[in-house]
């Protein structure tokens, strides 16, 4: 078999064999992997994996979700807040299809995922069989590599492989789908961890030269900007960038999935950029002369209007994925590599330097934004409660040591905007495929991965419906995670579009909700509903101070829309503010 | 900004696995990008094989997507190259009335001059064989159009590259790291 020749073997004799079951054997390797929770969701074709897991009950615990939407999110909330490979487990056909919304979100998350999906015995493969679907194919697109294994002894090198795949380099999902005979069958058992595919180069080597060139724009820079993302966050470099930020004194913002890496009290931590992003640095990008992306991807949400994105500035690019250089933005200087070393390399080069004025700027900008915007969203004159004040509540009560797990949509903008983040880490968020439904089961995984935070799960009532039966696994599971519905009646995001540029033909946005508390109580979940400004402070308190989970709606008003922003494609300089 | 639109040979060395087609074909597919040949085959290397692709498209086109199939963990390298930097071939094949061999003589001498080889002759069918640069394939398929063909397929386009492209080294260089 070909993956046998891909695969350096890693001499160890003292490796012993046994006689065992193909599914024992992927219960073997993904202990062997350090593997202690996998969320999923049983059925024909992978019971026999399920019969073993009985049997390993101590060793690996296994957490039944509602919906295999929910076991992939989960395992992404567990990968996002413990920067570990995530594991969900689901059977053939529609177990395995209702995983891929999760495996497209983690893909373009750059998250570290092993999925894997039980099929049809091999000699039905090709028929349509009962429950048979082509999930390979179905999720070549969709998945960083994928493999469907017939014969059980192929097992350990594959899981190795997979295991090896979704964690190194720029991290991503990985699908195994397993016959149901070659869970069956007997074979005899060792497992080696992978540490080498012969094809593939996962971290590409930092030139020296380059990082020479990057540091000499910088030092000769006026008004350098930072702009990091994720990857500072995967590359572990969060110490790094502190330190490159505090030496050259650059004026540093973040994308979305960047968000904590440096904490949010930081001063020269300048803000989130993109749509709606802050004023000043979504401003200052066409304005500085040395752009210095690291570890982002300048997604389409983040530029805007290409051709007018930051024209004036040399573009240096930090990545790890060689792909990435000139795809979107044309780099004047690309370093290659992982961030925590580039970094590294990359501070010996600086020089020390303040940048006063330039970051004087940004505080003015800022002063404009906080009172156009800011101000009215923390601290509202009207009557109706903002979702801005909620978040700085839930800042007040846990004093930024909360993981903030957001959904997609205004709630989103605003949590990303508004959450004070102490620690990395702490935001969990469907960025590049935003995707609806996230984050209930993402904060499940969240808190089961990292049980001495405060998660807390920020959704709105559109979201929260995609993927409400999670409540249960809260319930079964006892996870005592924090849910906070912000509940505007609306799918706020779409109905905010239609405000804007719809002539406010607010077409299938408005939504009438069940009664969100006796839901949550049904499920045994302590659960409040918050309507008017003087309960909320009391209201978030008791949430936090609860043990177990809490159900926590606030009811906010109904029409109001988050700013800044940017219209699809229009100029970062032409954010706008009302 | 509007780029010149070449016809580019790209080329990928790649392990030998099901499901590898798909990830490349998806990159182009993703992309809007039209596939005017693909050839894969065994390589000079054992256990890797090698894609030959040849689509039309701008230089900036054809370096992001030699990232995007670089990127796919079972490829071991890619590249682009123009014409000037390859030798390439296409093959063809005809199949025609037997009868017709010995009744047009014309026929024969088609044969003679456009260096074409009979693979095989029966009662009902003679079967012609020709490799070569498009234009001479398409030139000998017009001549014989003339005549009435059965059947007629022609092959993706084959490269080998003028320059080294050092798979060998890349995957030593792999095994001793
Ligand atoms: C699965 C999915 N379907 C549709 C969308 C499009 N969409 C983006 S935001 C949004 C509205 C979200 O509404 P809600 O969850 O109530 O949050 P709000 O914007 O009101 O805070 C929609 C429908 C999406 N992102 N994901």
């Amino acid at each position: 078999m070909s993956n046998t020749q891909t695969i350096k073997k890693v001499e160890n004799k003292a490796v012993k064999t046994e006689r065992i079951t193909g599914s024992e054997a992927i219960i073997k390797c993904l202990i062997a992997e350090g593997v202690d929770i996998l969320y999923g969701y049983p059925g024909g074709a992978i019971m026999p994996v399920y019969d073993e897991l009985f049997k390993y009950q101590d060793k690996i615990h296994h957490v039944l979700t509602r919906h295999e939407q929910g076991a992939a999110h989960a395992a992404q909330g567990y990968a996002r807040i413990s920067g570990k490979v995530g594991v969900a487990m689901a059977t053939s056909g529609p177990g395995a299809t209702n995983l891929i919304t999760g495996i497209a979100d983690a893909q373009i998350d750059s998250t570290p995922l092993v999925c894997i999906t039980g099929q049809v015995f091999s000699h039905l493969l090709g028929s349509d069989a009962f429950q048979e679907t082509d999930i390979v194919g179905i999720s070549t697109p969709v998945t960083k590599w994928n493999h469907q294994i017939t014969k059980a002894e192929d097992i350990p090198e594959v899981l190795a492989k997979a295991f090896y795949i979704a964690k190194s380099g720029r991290p991503g999902p990985v699908l195994i789908d397993i016959t149901k005979d070659a869970q069956v069958q007997e074979f005899d058992f060792k497992y080696e961890k992978c540490t080498e595919v012969r094809s593939y180069n996962p971290v590409p080597k930092t030139n020296i030269e380059s990082v020479k060139a990057a540091a000499k724009l910088i030092n000769n820079a006026k008004k350098p900007l930072i702009v990091w993302g994720q990857g500072v966050i995967l590359g572990e470099a969060e110490e790094e960038l502190k330190a490159v930020v505090e030496k050259a004194g650059i004026p540093a913002a973040w994308t979305i999935l960047g968000a904590s890496a440096l904490p949010t009290s930081h001063p020269l931590n300048v803000g989130m950029v993109g749509m709606h992003g802050n004023y000043a640095p979504n401003k200052l990008t066409n304005e500085c002369d040395v752009l210095i992306a690291i570890g982002m991807r300048f997604d389409d949400r983040v530029t805007g209007d290409l051709k007018t994105y930051a024209k004036q500035a040399k573009v240096i690019h930090f990545d790890i994925d060689p792909a990435e250089i000139d795809k979107n933005v044309k780099t004047d200087v690309a370093v290659l590599g992982n961030s925590k070393e580039s970094l590294a390399l990359l501070l010996k080069e600086l020089e020390e330097n303040s940048h006063q004025e330039w970051h004087q700027k940004f505080k003015d900008l800022y002063k404009i934004e906080y009172e156009k915007v800011i101000k009215s969203d923390l601290l509202p004159e009207k009557e109706g409660l903002t979702m801005g004040e909620v978040l700085k509540e839930i800042n007040t009560q846990t004093k930024g040591d909360a993981a903030i797990v957001s959904d997609v949509g205004q709630h989103q903008m605003i949590a990303c905007r508004y959450a004070e983040f102490n620690k990395t880490k702490s935001n969990i968020t469907s960025g590049g495929l935003g995707t609806m439904g996230f984050a209930l089961p993402a904060a499940i995984g969240a808190k089961m991965a990292a049980p001495d935070r405060e998660v807390v799960a920020i959704i709105g009532d559109g979201g929260y419906q995609m993927n409400i039966q999670e409540l249960g696994t809260v319930f079964q599971q006892e996870v005592p995670v924090k849910i906070v519905v912000l509940n505007n009646e609306f799918l706020g995001m779409v109905r905010q579009w239609q405000q804007l540029f719809f002539d406010k033909r607010y077409a299938s946005t408005e939504m009438t909700n069940p009664d969100f508390v006796t839901i949550a109580k049904g499920y045994r979940i302590n659960a409040k509903r918050v309507t008017k400004r003087e309960e909320l402070a009391d209201a978030v308190k008791d949430m936090i101070a609860s043990k177990s989970s809490y159900f926590l709606e606030v009811c906010v008003e109904k029409e109001d829309n988050v700013f800044p922003m940017i219209p699809t494609g229009a100029s970062v300089s032409d954010v706008r503010l009302s | 900004m509007n780029e010149e639109i070449k016809t580019l040979t790209i080329s990928i060395y790649t392990e030998n696995n099901i499901g590898l087609l798909n990830r490349i074909s998806a990159i182009f597919q993703r992309r809007h990008i039209n596939i005017e040949s693909l050839t894969t085959s065994q390589s000079e290397i054992e256990n890797v094989n090698r894609f030959v692709i040849v689509v039309k498209i701008s230089e900036t086109q054809a370096k992001k997507i030699v990232g995007q199939i670089e990127k796919q963990v079972e490829v071991i390298k890619a590249y682009y190259h123009d014409e000037h930097e390859t030798i390439f071939t296409e093959s063809c094949m005809f199949k025609i009335k037997s009868e017709l061999l010995f009744e047009e003589p014309q026929i024969q001498n088609i044969i003679k001059e456009s260096d074409t080889r009979i693979v095989t002759v029966n009662k009902q069918f003679f079967v012609l064989e020709k490799s070569g640069r498009r234009h001479e394939i398409e030139a000998l398929r017009r001549d014989l159009s003339a005549f009435g063909i059965m059947q007629f397929v022609r092959s993706g386009r084959i490269a080998v590259t003028k320059d080294e492209m050092k798979i060998t080294e890349l995957l030593d260089g792999v095994k001793n790291k």
